[in-house]
């Protein structure tokens, strides 16, 4: 029988609440989001917070909203809790935000989530299964910041940006400064992670990286693939590819990997090689190889590390595959 | 603590743990044993209740979590002596030989039908696919929930009632022993 050990339980009424709890409670207080995490992990002792504080009821934190940017579709949100909304500013340059509270459930129900990064909806639907889904949550999967996390490698691949909010205020971190270490992540004591914000089209200043110059024309599509032994299972190892063409040519191109060890989930020399690189089957297959010799996988029961290893050379290539058929099939911006 | 959780339609206070699992206080203090404590890891899906109107592995969710929320259990499936047509499925398919998954795969199985009325075998696959029946009794299960989704639910909109409100029943009797 699994049990936590004694803890103290406080539930918050809002942001403002619940960071006033965290500083009353201090370091050993821990934050009760969807718990799919936390309470394993408090059953097998491995974690032993003091207190916890239940953001369950933080309506404010549970949305998917598109800001100032197209709706191909001319959609609205679906099933993103409180708040889903969409604002038709007809620009490009908008955002999609996930409120972090949001659950899995609600991202995959999201149909304007999957119009706009269909890789969101390729992650979910191999993330636990659909019960767990229903209650676990975004903020919970990221902070949790498990190696073999699906989502860490999803929003590596889309280039994201975390809105962390504490005592002090508000800041934003990029998803590639989000971990510091297995189970480790840059959200202090005392801080909140409250968003996911996903820029529509490739950010200002990816202009200078590469081959970005300007929104128009550009093609977007993106892709998740996964080896798992079973339903609910980590992932043996897991490939996310987000593709930005102009024409033939690979403007932009972010890839995540996870359960593979690779640096902030995400494979950068395999995107420095695409980004300017024509789009063909070749290419893909060298990023795969890429990939695959910067990632640093490690043995355990789910494979040796040359399976692994093969793995992500594999899924690496079939995810830039699929993000480019998707691209080839979406409208250009 | 002190938590005030309505359970199929009845208010139950009790003083409680903050640690305690919803599983344990619906079967230890509530004396509910319907809903079945499997895994312990939140795989087997044994433990499903609905909170409020959604359904989770009650093995990884406190009692605490659920305080001033509505849960129901298998319990609370039948009305007045007639069972749900997912229980009545699984009666007519042998759907169940253990039994022991069976309280979770009703629940999943009326929360799928109240969303999707007429699922196709995979729909039902899928849905289930986070539960475990350690008979393998799957391809029954599928057949009960089929079956369910062709006799009409006192839990759908045509037949009225709220299976958690408890519609027209007067279920939401105060129980404080």
């Amino acid at each position: 029988m699994q049990v936590p050990a004694q803890v103290e339980y406080e539930r918050a009424a809002s942001v403002e609440h619940a960071l006033d709890l965290l500083a009353r409670f201090g370091p050993e207080a821990r934050i009760l989001a969807g718990g799919h995490s936390l309470i394993p992990m408090m059953k097998l002792r491995l974690a032993q917070p003091e207190t916890l504080v239940d953001i369950n009821g933080l309506a404010e934190l549970s949305y998917l909203s598109v800001t100032n940017g197209r709706v191909t579709n001319g959609g609205v949100t679906n099933g993103g809790g409180t708040n889903g909304r969409v604002t038709n500013g007809g620009v490009a340059g908008g955002e999609l935000r996930i409120g972090a509270l949001t659950r899995h459930a609600q991202l995959l129900d999201s149909a304007v989530a999957g119009e706009l990064f269909a890789i969101l909806h390729d992650a979910e639907k191999v993330i636990a299964d659909p019960i767990v889904r229903n209650w676990g949550t975004i903020g919970g999967s990221l902070c949790q910041a498990d190696p073999s996390e699906d989502l860490s490698a999803t929003f590596a691949a889309l280039k994201a940006t975390m809105v962390i909010r504490g005592p002090q205020g508000t800041r934003t971190v990029s998803a590639r400064d989000f971990h510091t270490a297995p189970y480790e992540t840059v959200v202090a004591p005392g801080e909140i992670l409250m968003e996911i914000r996903i820029a529509i089209r490739p950010a200002r200043g990816d202009q200078k990286a590469g081959g970005v110059r300007g929104a128009r024309g550009l093609r977007g599509g993106s892709a998740y693939e996964k080896v798992g032994r079973r339903v609910g299972d980590w992932p043996v190892c897991a490939a996310g590819a987000a593709l930005w063409l102009r024409g033939d040519t690979i403007a932009e191109a972010g890839i995540g990997l996870s359960a593979v060890g690779a640096r902030h989930f995400a494979a950068a020399e395999a995107e420095d090689f695409l980004r300017g690189a024509t789009a063909t089957q070749e290419n893909f297959a060298r990023a795969g190889q890429i990939a695959a010799q910067h990632c640093n996988p490690s043995a355990d029961q789910r494979g040796p590390v040359d399976y692994k290893r093969h793995l992500a050379q594999e899924l690496t290539t079939r995810a830039l595959r699929r993000a480019m058929l998707r691209a080839a099939a979406g409208p250009a911006a | 603590m002190q938590i005030t959780i309505t359970v199929n339609g009845a208010v139950y206070k009790r003083e409680v743990e903050p640690r305690l699992l919803l599983i344990h206080f619906l079967r230890d203090d509530l004396r509910l044993t319907g809903s079945h404590w499997g895994c312990d890891t939140s795989n087997c899906g044994a433990c499903v209740v609905w909170l409020d109107d959604i359904p989770v592995k009650s093995c990884t969710v406190l009692a605490a979590m659920a305080d001033g929320h509505r849960v129901l259990t298998v319990e609370g499936l039948e009305r007045g002596g007639q069972l749900d047509p997912v229980q009545e499925g699984f009666a007519q398919c042998h759907g169940l030989q253990c039994g022991f998954c069976t309280p979770g795969m009703m629940l999943t199985a009326r929360w799928l039908l109240d969303h999707h009325p007429d699922p196709s075998p995979a729909e039902i696959r899928e849905a289930i696919s986070g539960q475990i029946c350690r008979c393998t009794g799957y391809e029954n299960i599928v057949r009960s929930i089929l079956w369910a989704s062709q006799h009409a639910s006192w839990g759908q909109p045509d037949a009225g009632g709220d299976p958690v409100n408890g519609g027209g029943d007067p279920g939401g009797a105060e129980v404080t022993a």
